[in-house]
């Protein structure tokens, strides 16, 4: 298809204008100058309007906590990274009580296991989005994409040092563009639809539930 | 064939309370939620600037950006196709997905697939097309196009619906709760999710500066279709690349916020390539399809090119009065409201659409709220000029919907404001047996059919200021 990418290109350029490109103001997605605890107030509010949960382990240590809560809402078991920093704790202080499953290969291995049975994918995130309420999620060949998305539970660690006030923000303080990891996400719930009737309904084909682990040292 | 089709369609459309209460129902909702994410009018002031010198500066350098971009996703091992029509578009994805013996997809939701008439051709082929998208997966169900280009299935209520599910999916009973309606679909999809030897998808924004391709969506239907598959295929339409990462937050927070009055969507998902070594997911590669489909032509006028900045968010048709009446499925084209009014005949040629930019009141609704600043008004009228002008001009199939007897009336109507005795002489005459013309002389009887007849006054306004002493200051 080199003609048509010729032809196109041919017609484009013929036509291109000389104007100046107008200028380009980015004050308005600019850093708020907001606080740590109003970042966090705020990424916290609007998740919860879109049915996130939290688990706040500011001060503690998270294992404990997400192992009661695990029990508690009687979940059968948790899938891990092992090569990441969090699943590498898992694997050397998981206390049990809920199984734990370790993603140690390729997804094509596994596939039919991973959409039948899996209940539930904890993985980190590179921080999160106080404007949007968004966490910032990379994908590479320690933290698969398929960890966030095919359980029906999705687990999430938050450092609360690591908010940023924008997306714009968040994208140019971590240096995005000197290079993206093949899947670069951003998630600000759990899976969602409006399409029937404008009516909400939660869980439509990625994960029905959400939990973000609140974390002040990893 | 489309000119007759949309009166005749908008003509049923209206006498349709119940796909019309859906309509309206829908549209207010839309109306009021997006008003209250735009409260603060300095900010979508500035937010908008923004938004429109993005998408002014991408259309300035177009073929460069293009070149970038396909530059640098083959640097990332991104394969890059350009089709200069919908068959070529078509004949791409044959091409690719025959290599891979593929013959089970699922797609997420794209306009552009839709405008190529994708499902269709390939189902020709014998390849099974799942939309996943769960607006696209109901209608697809009931084999009809999109009613509106966010909200696929916005003509349907949730009663519609149940029956729908309970005659075309196995062992489906019959439900009219919504959150049962969901799991069904759910149920079915994550099946062909994991069973899939393709995703398609659309593309929101493809950047220059990294060679990535952003999707936007609620469902998680898109990450599935971009992530589970062993190949991807994604379309786009070739004006929607930018040049850097940055100019992305200020197009997204425009578009969700327009579309659906989210400050985002639950997933904004950022494709940079296919699965690296040692990933143990992803697919294993990935192809972008770029799509001109007369867009070359729509850039080569300076002033139509702006429809090339629209992104899709669908807000001028959420604020369509005409649009909130007729509903989606009234256009010919795949792009209803105001974008598809100036966007389809463009594409389609005048001689097919040429009728849609009169389906508007310019009531300007349409450009008070389109995130991009395009001054769809302006290109409304435009587009009339272009049906009616007797050179062929810019635009494709233009002067074809000229009409020697309108002609003729505007040259009559011209002479008699340039000659004063002749003026005077047709509005003595107007005036006086205007009452005996026909009212099934042409250009009168379309408005009489729906209409009482317009009555002229007894006396010109020049006599009665005449009479009045009405002095000429
Ligand atoms: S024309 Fe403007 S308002 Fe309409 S869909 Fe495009 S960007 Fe949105």
């Amino acid at each position: 298809m080199t003609d048509a990418r010729t032809a196109i290109l041919g017609r484009l350029r013929a036509a291109a204008g000389k104007d100046v490109p107008p200028a380009e103001d980015f004050t308005v997605v600019s850093p708020r100058g907001w606080t740590a605890e109003h970042r966090l107030e705020r990424l916290r509010r609007m998740m919860e309007a879109v049915h996130t949960e939290f688990l706040d382990c500011r001060g503690q240590d998270w294992l404990g906590p997400l192992r009661d809560w695990l029990i508690q809402e009687g979940v059968p078991g948790l899938i891990y990274a092992p090569a990441t920093a969090i699943g590498r704790r898992l694997a050397a202080e998981w206390s049990g009580g809920v199984p734990l499953i370790s993603y140690d290969k390729a997804m094509a291995e596994w596939k039919e296991e991973l959409f039948a049975q899996s209940a539930a994918g904890i993985t980190g995130t590179r921080g999160g989005i106080a404007e949007t309420g968004s966490l910032i999620l990379w994908t590479d060949a320690d933290q698969p994409r398929s960890l966030s998305l095919v359980p029906p539970l999705h687990i999430a660690l938050l450092d609360v040092n690591s908010l940023y006030d924008t997306f714009w923000q968040a994208m140019r303080e971590q240096k995005w563009a000197a290079g993206m990891p093949t899947n670069l996400l951003l998630i600000s719930g759990p899976s969602k639809t409006a399409d029937i009737e404008q009516t909400l309904a939660y869980g439509v084909h990625g994960p029905k539930r959400l939990l973000v682990i609140l974390v002040d040292q990893c | 064939m489309a000119a007759a089709e949309f009166r005749d369609a908008a003509t049923r459309a209206l006498a349709d309370p119940q796909l019309r209460a859906n309509f309206r129902r829908a549209m207010d909702g839309l109306m009021t939620k997006r008003a209250a994410m735009f409260a603060d009018r300095d900010e979508w002031t500035a937010l908008r600037s923004l938004g429109a010198a993005v998408r002014a500066r991408s259309l300035l350098q177009l073929p460069e950006l293009l070149e970038r971009l396909e530059a640098k996703l083959t640097e990332n091992g991104v394969h890059v196709h350009w089709a200069e029509t919908v068959d070529q578009g078509n004949a791409i994805f044959k091409q690719i997905l025959s290599r891979h013996d593929a013959t089970r997809l699922v797609k997420g939701k794209s306009m552009v697939s839709e405008e190529i008439g994708l499902n269709h051709a390939l189902e020709a082929d014998g390849i099974e097309v799942i939309e996943a998208d769960l607006g696209e997966y109901i209608i697809q169900l009931d084999h009809e196009k999109p009613s509106h280009i966010i909200m696929p299935a916005i003509h349907k209520n949730k009663q519609q619906i149940a029956r729908l599910f309970s005659q075309k999916i196995k062992d489906a009973a019959y439900t009219e709760d919504v959150d049962r309606l969901t799991g069904l679909a759910r149920q079915v999809l994550r099946r062909k999710f994991a069973e899939a030897d393709a995703g398609v998808s659309g593309v929101n924004v493809a950047v220059a500066e990294t060679g990535t391709l952003v999707l936007v969506e609620n469902e998680g239907n898109g990450r599935m279709c971009t992530t589970i598959p062993k190949l991807h295929i994604a379309v786009m339409g070739l004006e929607k690349v930018v040049e850097r990462l940055e100019e992305v937050p200020p197009v997204l927070s425009l578009l969700t916020r327009s579309a659906t009055a989210q400050p985002i969507t639950t997933y904004v998902n950022m494709i940079t390539g296919p699965r690296r070594p040692g990933e143990k997911d992803g697919p294993e590669e990935v192809h972008l399809v770029i799509l001109d489909n007369g867009r070359s032509r729509v850039f080569a006028d300076p002033q139509l090119r702006n429809t090339l900045r629209c992104i899709r968010c669908g807000a001028c048709m959420n604020h369509c009065p005409v649009y909130t009446r007729v509903g989606g499925h009234a256009y010919p084209g795949v792009y209803p409201g105001p974008i598809g009014k100036i966007l389809t005949p463009q594409i389609l040629g005048m001689d097919v659409a040429g009728d849609l930019p009169h389906a508007s009141s310019l009531c300007n609704a349409c450009v008070e709220v389109c995130p991009v600043e395009i001054p769809i008004a302006s290109l409304l009228v435009r587009l009339r000029g272009e049906a009616i002008r007797p050179e062929p001009g810019a635009v494709k199939g233009a002067g074809s919907h000229a009409d020697p007897t309108e002609a003729w009336t505007w040259r009559g109507w011209a002479l008699a404001y340039r000659v004063p005795a002749l003026y005077r002489l047709t509005t003595f005459l107007l005036t006086r047996f205007g009452w005996a013309l026909p009212g099934r002389m042409p250009l009168l009887k379309e408005w009489t059919s729906v209409r009482s007849r317009p009555r002229f006054a007894s006396q010109t306004l020049h006599e009665l200021a005449r009479r009045e002493k009405v002095s000429n200051q």
